[in-house]
């Protein structure tokens, strides 16, 4: 679950991390008691999505009279922020962050994630902030350091240093590094993230260490123990259908072919597309509809999938491991009931009882295909798609 | 021969008391798997699908002597569960669960290194020696005793390469589902030794998926310590790179983690790679009449 820049620096501040004074708005005429509250004379107002790139899209910008932010408001609230990190469509701005203007000196990178290689946390830093940091790595990985860290470690201060060499610190920054890296572990751990991201991380005018910017991911499956954060989650900014199928517990991701597909296992869907590609066809999403494919979680499924106007062929394949292929043939047949879909549906039962399974769909009265062969279901559904 | 389970095991079951742990009990059960007995704290002396139920692991080592647990309980008590089984002395942890955090997993993994024992899962079906001992939710009728040993990162697709070798006749030593989680108890690597080790293994199919370098790891090691062959099929081709947030998760890899990355990796370490899920058994015939 991704965060909002405004919550991530909400966290950095309970955990003693250098942000700025800034304060979230939702209303464009909240904007000058805004400025107003926060002081001085010149202010950042900043589109809140869940992307970066926000800076090159217009959705950052700085400003000396409070008037120029009403105007930034207006424009982005209820709009759409398109960057280079997200579709199409772009990301609904809801909210602007606005914040006290840094002198910034020099821009730095600095992340941290678990790493599956080492099985540790990582920090990633660099000298070289407020850039794409992947064309860092691609042109000048000598720029990037890698530091795997652990947490009660007596290490840490080493690690830290390492990390502050290559960001080319100071003395004095190095000093304040320490302590920064300290709570950013400690806030990692203890809020469950799995990925904190902070670019720029700046020296001011002052010299001194500054985190201008916050992306947070949280574990998804540690969110139960999470209950504040799991509060910020905004809706909003997921995919509609995607969301509407997290709720009932379907991995789903939408794409742009036209043939549905409804697959037990994510491995196996993502096999499904690609069988799909293979013989010519496009999938229109991905979907995994778990491991006990009930009738209530198929006609879900189903009306997710047919949410996209796109779909011409539905193919359903369901590999029954533990659930028996005749239960999941009755309750697709009654789930295309109760959806009433009226466009070609191929099903590929294989497993536990598929012969029973197929019969069953074969006899009832509506328009399925009921194909035991994957490479000929696939082929059929591309078939029917065109 | 087979690798980690056969007919030998002595199986306790963690979290066997509730309906996961007791569907899939009873059909490893009927799959004639040795259960000894299963945990469930609090309901120590009751009986359950006719085999005593313990308290603790530690209760369960003294009465029935398990050399192995398989864990259905809950993913936020799995952290505990799998601990005290390790901590009690049982040497090989077979966890079904679904959705541990991360953070636990890297505690446990850890753990268990310290101590010695291996864990497969999280987030898997389980193993099975196909005739002998089924620990796990695999579809017991669908596998074969034979000479293919099967190492997968998804459970259903798993299925299918068990599916299609057991069609062609070849039938399986072992499988094995190491589970999809960024980070699992035991690794490709890890199962690779063990069937290259293993007399009835003939050739070991590999199934992998995009994400994380795991393949491009085992590709490296096949490379110089494998000498049966090696076919794999790696799912995601299609899949798109999706919506990002940031951009530490994709260079941590230093850019692998695609399809093609994993599929040119292999083939580079003379893995035989399978372009297509449906033909993963074709290319095991393929390669052993070869």
């Amino acid at each position: 679950m991704n965060l909002h820049e405004y919550q991530g620096k909400a966290l950095f501040a309970e955990y003693n991390l250098p942000v700025s004074k800034g304060k979230i708005i939702f209303k464009a005429e909240d904007v000058i008691e805004a400025c107003n509250e926060i002081g001085g004379s010149k202010w950042v107002v900043k589109a809140q999505v869940h992307a970066g790139g926000r800076g090159k899209a217009g959705g950052v910008e700085l400003i000396d009279d409070p008037n120029e932010g009403v105007k930034f408001a207006n424009k982005w609230l209820g709009k759409n922020l398109i960057t280079y990190q997200t579709d199409k469509d772009g990301q609904p701005v809801n909210s602007i962050l606005i914040e006290e203007c840094t002198e910034i000196v020099k821009e730095l990178y600095l992340s941290a994630v678990i790493d599956r290689e080492s099985q540790k946390i990582v920090f990633i830093g660099s000298c070289e902030g407020g850039v794409n940091i992947e064309d860092v790595a691609k042109n000048a990985p000598e720029k990037i350091i890698y530091q795997g860290v652990t947490y009660g470690d007596k290490s840490l201060p080493e690690d830290a240093t390492n990390i502050a060499k290559v960001l080319k610190l100071d003395e004095k920054q190095t000093d304040q590094f320490l302590p920064i890296i300290e709570n950013l572990l400690r806030l990692f751990i203890e809020k469950d993230l799995s990925l904190l991201e902070i670019n720029p991380l700046v020296i001011n005018e002052k010299g001194d260490l500054h985190c201008l910017d916050a992306k947070i991911n949280i574990d998804s499956n540690a969110l139960y123990r999470q209950p504040e954060l799991q509060d910020m989650y905004d809706e909003s900014q997921e995919d509609p259908q995607e969301a509407e199928a997290a709720k009932s517990d379907l991995s789903y991701v939408s794409l742009d072919g036209n043939i549905g597909c409804m697959v037990n296992g994510a491995g196996l869907a993502m096999g499904t597309m690609d069988t799909i590609k293979f013989f010519g066809g496009n999938p229109a999403n991905f979907l995994d509809v778990g491991g006990t494919a009930t009738q209530e979680r198929v006609a879900k499924a189903f009306k997710i999938i047919l949410k996209d106007p796109e779909v011409k062929v539905v193919l359903v394949n369901i590999f029954g491991g533990i659930v028996r292929c005749d239960l999941i043939a009755e309750g697709i047949i009654a789930a295309i009931k109760e959806v009433d879909i009226n466009i070609p549906v191929v099903v590929r039962l294989e497993g536990n009882n598929a012969e029973k399974g197929s019969k069953i769909l074969s006899k009832a009265n509506i328009k399925i295909e009921s194909i035991n062969n994957l490479s000929h279901a696939a082929k059929k559904a591309v078939e029917l798609a065109k | 021969m087979s690798i980690l389970v056969n007919k030998d095991t002595r199986l306790i079951v963690q979290g066997f008391t509730g309906s996961q742990g007791t569907l899939h009990s009873e059909q490893s059960i009927e799959y004639g798997t040795n259960i000894v007995g299963g945990v469930t704290p609090g309901k120590g002396g009751q009986i359950h699908l006719q085999k005593p139920v313990f308290n603790s692991v530690e209760e369960a080592i003294k009465e029935v002597e398990p050399n192995a647990s398989i864990i259905f309980v809950p993913a936020k008590f799995c952290k505990s569960s799998i601990i005290e089984a390790a901590q009690a002395g049982i040497k090989l942890i077979i966890c079904i669960t679904e959705g541990i955090p991360t953070l636990d997993m890297l505690d446990i993994k850890k753990q268990i290194d310290e101590l010695g024992v291996r864990l497969i899962g999280p987030n898997c079906p389980g193993v099975i020696t196909p005739g002998e001992a089924k620990l796990g939710i695999m579809p017991g009728n669908i596998h074969k005793p034979g000479s293919i040993g099967i190492i997968s990162r998804s459970g259903t697709l798993t299925y299918e390469a068990v599916k299609q070798t057991t069609d062609l006749g070849f039938g399986q030593s072992s499988c094995v589902g190491i589970g999809g989680d960024p980070i699992p108890g035991s690794s490709f690597i890890d199962m690779l030794k063990l069937f290259e080790e293993d007399d009835q293994t003939e050739a070991i199919v590999m199934v992998g998926e995009i994400g994380g370098n795991a393949e491009e790891s085992a590709a490296e090691f096949i490379k110089s310590n494998i000498t049966k062959p090696v076919i794999s099929y790696i799912a995601g081709k299609t899949a798109p790179a999706g919506k990002r947030m940031g951009h530490a998760g994709a260079i941590i890899a230093g850019g692998k983690g695609t399809a093609e990355d994993k599929i040119k990796k292999l083939k580079e370490c003379g893995v035989h790679i399978a372009d297509n899920l449906v033909s993963i058994g074709s290319k095991v015939d393929e390669i052993l009449k070869s």
